[in-house]
């Protein structure tokens, strides 16, 4: 389908996405750098170009709670926030996952205080990975607008009812311009579908959500999420199908690789800090050195098997995380190195931490990680983790 | 039993459960001496005080034996027992 192409901004890109899929309530919360997402649709709203529900809130726990509220009534629903904002939404959206509400929520990633910043890293939504929702890393503009319009139909499948989070580096993709593909809001509007609950809130026949439970369901209705998970990869797997088949370009689906045939060294990252390890992956790919990348777009359900299988048998993997768990390491890290434990084939894993609270990760630091990495293959064993850009005269 | 999805039961599921079954203590009103002021109804958190014609009645249904009741009685018309498993 031939769509117009613009220069869009990031959130623009979002707002166009979303409104095409014509959600019934939106309640959103101002905070940087997710407010122009928020603007955006109101101004949509106020214009009478989308005719949702537009419910302002006095913090992000309210408007979570507002579109759980609407999602429960049989609404399709849509929030965003970021950083603070998220934390603030987490108790809820551990209730929205495990009361099956799917909303769908835009992270637009900032790091998290103290000390306070607005810089983006992956800090925000990695603190809500073990909620339920689904979490979607997108690498571009172009991504962001594409998985809008793909999250409504996979969240709000039977099959699947969780909250899908679309995760978006803030700045990097929320303020920056570039050409932008957008199809026509018929079309999109089509895509999306509308949402049949499986059960709703309904006065003629009263549901009680959030019900009481003891020891002998908890742990099943847990359980139940982990299946909802498993289910959501068919489905995120059959919606980007049909949607490069209706729509044309996209790349990917649970993850998306680029130069991994015979790679010595095979990168694994999320989100905007992608598109820069593809340019260095050229780079270096043109002067000989066998270098791959794996996109992870899906944090939650994690694609252990694909990533498995994409890095195949490249002897040495480097993760780069945007996130830290402290005593830990990084996170997307700890889950790869977890994916290949027990399998039978073994890679060196490099742990790096890069980008954390918006430090530079240019395509100098990427090559050097690639470098660093290469080395490290000589050693077997367990890996360091690999600090980029830690000022380290502060702790000597 | 069949596991509703979310945890979404029919409203009005609780009616059937059985909370009297915590009990420890169990609340034993003398009727012969309760002045019917509704007190104990007004005080008891689980609604489990009925006012009657010859005096107030508890449900054991639902009482969880918290003795709000006892605490409350304006006549000391209520006194505790040891609930026998």
């Amino acid at each position: 389908m031939k769509g117009k192409t613009a220069i869009l901004e990031g959130s623009r890109a979002v707002a166009e996405a979303v409104r095409a899929c014509r959600p019934d309530v939106i309640s959103v919360y101002p905070i940087t750098p997710q407010t122009h997402i928020l603007e955006d649709l109101a101004r949509f709203v106020s214009s009478g170009k989308l005719k949702s529900q537009f419910v302002r809130a006095d913090s992000e726990f309210s408007a979570a709670s507002i579109v759980y509220g609407a999602s429960a009534a049989g609404a399709r629903a849509y929030t965003a926030s970021a950083s603070q904002g998220l934390l603030l939404m987490n108790e809820v959206i551990y209730a929205m996952a495990s009361t099956r509400l799917p909303v769908v929520l835009t992270a637009v990633n900032r790091a998290i205080s103290a000390p306070i910043t607005i810089q983006p890293d992956h800090q925000d939504t990695m603190s809500l990975r073990d909620t339920g929702a689904l979490q979607i890393h997108v690498e571009s503009m172009q991504e962001a607008y594409d998985a809008h319009v793909q999250s409504f139909r996979i969240a709000e499948d039977p099959d699947v009812q969780l909250p899908l989070m679309v995760c978006m580096d803030g700045w990097v993709i929320s303020h920056s311009y570039e050409p932008v593909t957008v199809f026509p809001d018929e079309a999109v509007a089509e895509f999306a579908g509308s949402f049949t609950p499986v059960q709703k809130l309904d006065p003629s026949n009263p549901l009680t959500y959030g019900a009481y439970a003891d020891q002998d369901v908890l742990m099943e209705y847990r359980y139940a999420m982990m299946i909802a998970q498993e289910k959501a990869k068919d489905k995120i797997r059959s919606v980007t199908k049909e949607y490069r088949e209706v729509f044309g370009n996209f790349d990917g689906d649970l993850l998306d690789t680029h130069c991994t045939e015979e790679a010595e060294v095979v990168l694994v990252a999320m989100g905007s800090m992608v598109s820069t390890i593809r340019a260095a992956v050229d780079e270096l790919r043109s002067e000989g050195r066998k270098v791959g990348l794996i996109k992870v777009r899906t944090f939650r359900p994690f694609p252990r098997d694909e990533i498995i299988a994409a890095c195949g048998k490249a002897p040495v993997v480097a993760v780069l995380d945007k996130s830290l768990s402290v005593n830990s390491g990084g996170i997307l890290a700890t889950e790869v190195k977890s994916a290949f434990y027990g399998g039978s084939s073994q890679p060196v894993i490099v742990p790096f931490i890069a980008g954390l609270g918006g430090k530079e990760v240019n395509r100098r630091v990427i090559k050097e990680i690639v470098d660093i990495a290469s080395r490290a293959a000589e050693k077997q064993g367990a890996q360091e983790t690999v600090w980029m850009g830690l000022d380290r005269s502060f702790f000597s | 039993m069949d596991l509703p999805l979310g945890g979404v039961c029919k409203a009005g599921e609780s009616r059937k459960l059985e909370t009297g079954k915590w009990r420890s203590f169990r609340p034993v009103v003398d009727k012969a001496k309760c002045i019917k002021c509704g007190r104990c109804a007004e005080f008891c958190p689980d609604s489990c005080m009925e006012i009657k014609e010859d005096g107030a009645e508890v449900n054991l249904y639902y009482c969880k034996g918290c003795l709000i009741c006892m605490r409350e009685c304006p006549v000391d018309a209520i006194t505790k027992e040891v609930e026998e498993k």
